[in-house]
C-alpha cells in the first residue's frame, strides 16, 4: 500500500513512468505554458509608450484583486492608459493569437499538411477583399468604420471558405483534403485578384489597406475583446475537443476508416470552427501572418506530436506569442508602431530556425 | 462473430472492373492466403471487406451483412494491416497501438483502464515493450512491422486482413511475422487472411489458398491443391518447378536464362 509521503515523493514521476503511457499534455508543460501567459501578460500591461513604473502597474492590478486594497500611486490618467489602452489590446491579442494557433494546429492535422495555417481556404484572401471593399467605397469614414470593417473583413473571410469547399467538395470526390487544398489555393488567388484590382482603382486608400493587411492590435477596446470572446471560447473548445480524432486521422483517411472513424465529418468540424473563430479573430486584428504555421511546430518540437499536447498547448503558446510579439511591435521603433504582421514574420522565422535546428541535434 | 463470407463480390473502381463475382469464405481460427499476380484484385477484395472501397455482392462478418454495421461495430469486427501502412512522423508506438482503439470508445472520449490493459497486453504480445516509447520511424522493418499488427491486436477483431506483411522483410524476419501471425491466430482463435506474393510461405502458411486471376477467383482449395504446375504457370506466366518436403511445398522458377 502506498502511503501520502510516497504519492508525494519527488521520484513520483519517475516511478509512474515505468508503466509505458500514451502521450498526455505533461504538467510540466501545461504550467510552463500558463506562466508564459502570464508573463507575457504582465509584460504587456507595463511596457508602454508612456512611462509609468512597472511596479506601480503590478500594484494596480493587486489593487483590482477583490478583497486586496493597496495603493498603486497611479494617478487617473495613468490608470486610463493601463486599463483602457494597455490591458484590452494584451486581451485582444491572447484571443487572436490563442486563435490563430489553435486553427493552424488542428488544419494541419486535419488537412495532414505541415504548412496548413489558419488561411489555408481562402479566409485571409476573402478576409482581405472585404475589408479593401469597406474602405474604398469611402464608408469607413467616422465612427461606422468601427463596425463596417469588421464585419466586411469576417463575412468576406467566411464566403471565401464556403466557396473553397463548394469547389473543393464538387471536384474532389473521394480524393481526400488534397482537393480542398487545391481549391483554397484557386479561390485565394482569385480573391486576391479582385482585391488587388478594387484597391488599385482607388489609389487613395491604398495605404490605409496595406496597414490593415499587415495587421495591428493598436486601438483595441473592451468592446473588440467581448466581440471576439465567444468565437474564441467556442472554436477553440471544439478545435481541442478534436484532438483524439486528428491523432487518428494521421494515419490517412483510408487507414482511419478502417479503425472505425469518419475523416471527412472530422474536416467538417474542424474546418467550420476554424473558420468561424478566425474570420472573427482577422476581422478585429486584420491579417497577422504565421502564428499559425510557427506555433504549433514550436510546440511539436518542443514536446511531441500528438495532438492532445499539441492544441492545447498551441492555444496558449499563441497567446503569449502574440502578446509578446505586440510588445516589441509596439517598443522597438518608439513611438512608431511596426505592424504586428511584421514583426510575427520577422522575429518568429528566425526563432522557428533556431528551434528546428536544436531539436534535430537532439534526436 | 469471426466468420468471413463474401459472396458475389463485385468491385468497380472508375469504369475498371477489379473484381468479379468472387466467392469466398473463412471460418474462425481459419487462415486463408490469398495468392495471384499483380492487378489480380487481391488488396481490393481486403479493402472491400473492411469498408474503404465501395462495392456489390455481400460480405458478411459474423453474420452481419457489412453494410448494415456502422462504421465502429464493424472496425471492432475486423482489422486490417495495409500492405504499406501510414507511418506519422514523430508518433511513439504506444500512441500507434493506441489508435486500435478507435472503433471501442466514443468520438470524443478519453482512453479508458481497459483500453489500455488492452494496448499493454498487444504491445507485450508482439514483444514491443522496449520499443514502447520510441518513435515508429526510429524502428527496423520487421519491428515495424510487428508495431503494425500490435495496432491490429488492439482493434480486439476476430478477423485480421493482412495484405502482403512479409513484403519489405528479409527472409528470416518474414519467418519470424508468419510465425507470430500463426501463434496469434491459434492463441485467440483469430481468422487469418493474408495476401502473399512469396508461393513457398503461401503453400506452408495457410489453411486454404485461394487464387485471383484478372479480378476471378480461379482456384480454390488445400495449397496443394492449388500449387500446381499448371495453375502457376497458365495465371503467372513463367515456367515453375514443385517440390515437396516436409514442410510443405517450395515453388521455384525456372525462367530460361540466356547463356553467356
Amino acid at each position: 500500500m502506498r502511503t501520502a509521503a510516497q504519492e508525494r515523493s519527488p521520484h513520483h514521476d519517475e516511478d509512474h513512468d515505468h508503466v509505458i503511457v500514451p502521450s498526455t499534455l505533461r504538467r510540466s508543460w501545461l504550467a510552463g505554458a500558463v506562466a508564459l501567459v502570464i508573463g507575457a501578460s504582465l509584460l504587456g500591461l507595463m511596457i508602454g509608450p508612456v512611462a509609468i513604473a512597472p511596479h506601480r502597474v503590478l500594484l494596480e492590478l493587486i489593487d483590482h484583486i477583490p478583497g486586496v486594497h493597496v495603493h498603486s500611486g497611479l494617478d487617473t490618467y495613468e490608470a486610463n492608459i493601463v486599463w483602457e489602452i494597455r490591458a484590452p489590446r494584451v486581451a485582444l491579442g491572447l484571443l487572436v493569437g490563442a486563435m490563430l494557433a489553435t486553427a493552424g494546429g488542428a488544419f494541419q492535422g486535419a488537412f495532414r499538411n505541415p504548412l496548413a495555417d489558419p488561411y489555408l481556404l481562402g479566409a485571409a484572401a476573402g478576409a482581405g477583399l472585404g475589408a479593401t471593399i469597406a474602405i474604398s467605397s469611402g464608408v469607413h469614414a467616422g465612427s461606422a468604420n468601427a463596425t463596417i470593417l469588421p464585419l466586411a473583413a469576417f463575412v468576406g473571410a467566411l464566403s471565401a471558405v464556403a466557396l473553397t469547399y463548394a469547389v473543393g467538395a464538387a471536384s474532389g470526390g473521394d480524393r481526400g483534403p488534397a482537393s480542398l487544398i487545391l481549391a483554397g489555393v484557386a479561390v485565394a488567388s482569385f480573391l486576391t485578384a479582385l482585391q488587388t484590382y478594387v484597391q488599385q482603382r482607388n489609389a487613395s486608400t491604398i495605404r490605409e489597406v496595406y496597414s490593415w493587411i499587415l495587421g495591428q492590435l493598436a486601438g483595441a477596446t473592451w468592446r473588440d475583446v467581448l466581440l471576439l470572446l465567444p468565437y474564441v471560447v467556442v472554436s477553440t473548445a471544439v478545435l481541442i475537443a478534436t484532438r483524439r480524432s486528428l491523432d487518428v486521422l494521421t494515419v490517412g483517411d483510408a487507414e482511419a476508416t478502417t479503425l472505425g472513424m469518419n475523416p471527412r465529418r472530422v474536416r467538417v468540424i474542424v474546418v467550420i470552427a476554424a473558420s468561424l473563430g478566425t474570420a472573427a479573430a482577422v476581422a478585429l486584428s486584420g491579417l497577422i501572418a504565421f502564428v499559425g504555421i510557427i506555433v504549433p511546430h514550436t510546440v511539436r518540437l518542443l514536446t511531441n506530436h500528438s495532438y492532445r499536447v499539441v492544441l492545447p498547448l498551441s492555444f496558449l503558446g499563441g497567446a503569449a506569442f502574440l502578446v509578446l510579439t505586440d510588445l516589441l511591435a509596439r517598443t522597438l521603433m518608439q513611438p512608431a508602431e511596426i505592424p504586428i504582421g511584421v514583426v510575427t514574420a520577422f522575429l518568429g522565422a528566425p526563432f522557428f530556425l533556431v528551434v528546428l535546428r536544436i531539436s534535430r541535434a537532439d534526436r | 462473430m469471426s466468420t468471413l463470407a463474401i459472396e458475389g463480390l463485385n468491385v468497380t473502381l472508375g469504369r475498371v472492373p477489379i473484381l468479379r463475382d468472387v466467392t469466398l469464405h473463412a471460418g474462425p481460427g481459419e487462415w486463408l492466403g490469398i495468392i495471384g499476380p499483380n492487378g489480380a484484385g487481391k488488396s481490393t477484395l481486403l479493402h472491400a471487406a473492411c469498408g474503404v472501397v465501395p462495392f456489390t455482392g455481400t460480405i458478411s462478418l459474423g453474420g452481419d451483412r457489412v453494410g448494415a454495421l456502422d462504421r465502429r461495430t464493424r472496425a471492432a469486427r475486423i482489422a486490417l494491416v495495409p500492405q504499406t501502412p501510414s507511418v506519422p512522423p514523430g508518433m511513439t508506438v504506444i500512441d500507434y497501438v493506441l489508435l486500435g482503439r478507435t472503433p471501442h470508445r466514443a468520438a470524443l472520449a478519453p482512453e479508458t483502464c481497459t483500453d489500455l490493459a488492452v494496448v499493454r497486453t498487444a504491445i507485450d504480445q508482439l514483444d514491443l515493450t522496449r520499443f514502447a516509447r520510441r518513435t515508429l520511424t526510429s524502428l527496423s522493418g520487421g519491428e515495424r512491422q510487428r508495431a503494425f499488427l500490435a495496432r491490429a491486436l488492439a482493434q480486439q477483431s476476430d478477423i485480421v486482413l493482412l495484405d502482403e506483411p512479409t513484403a519489405a522483410l528479409d527472409i528470416g524476419h518474414q519467418i519470424d511475422v508468419l510465425q507470430l501471425i500463426d501463434r496469434l491466430r491459434r492463441e485467440l482463435n483469430l481468422t487469418i487472411v493474408t495476401t502473399l506474393h512469396d508461393l513457398t510461405l503461401a503453400g506452408r502458411y495457410p489453411d486454404t489458398l485461394a487464387m485471383l486471376a484478372e479480378g476471378r477467383l480461379v482456384a480454390l482449395g488445400a495449397p496443394r491443391d492449388v500449387l500446381t504446375v499448371e495453375i502457376i504457370e497458365h495465371h503467372y506466366g513463367t515456367p515453375v518447378r514443385i517440390l515437396h518436403d516436409d514442410g510443405g511445398i517450395v515453388v521455384v522458377p525456372t525462367p530460361r536464362l540466356s547463356r553467356r
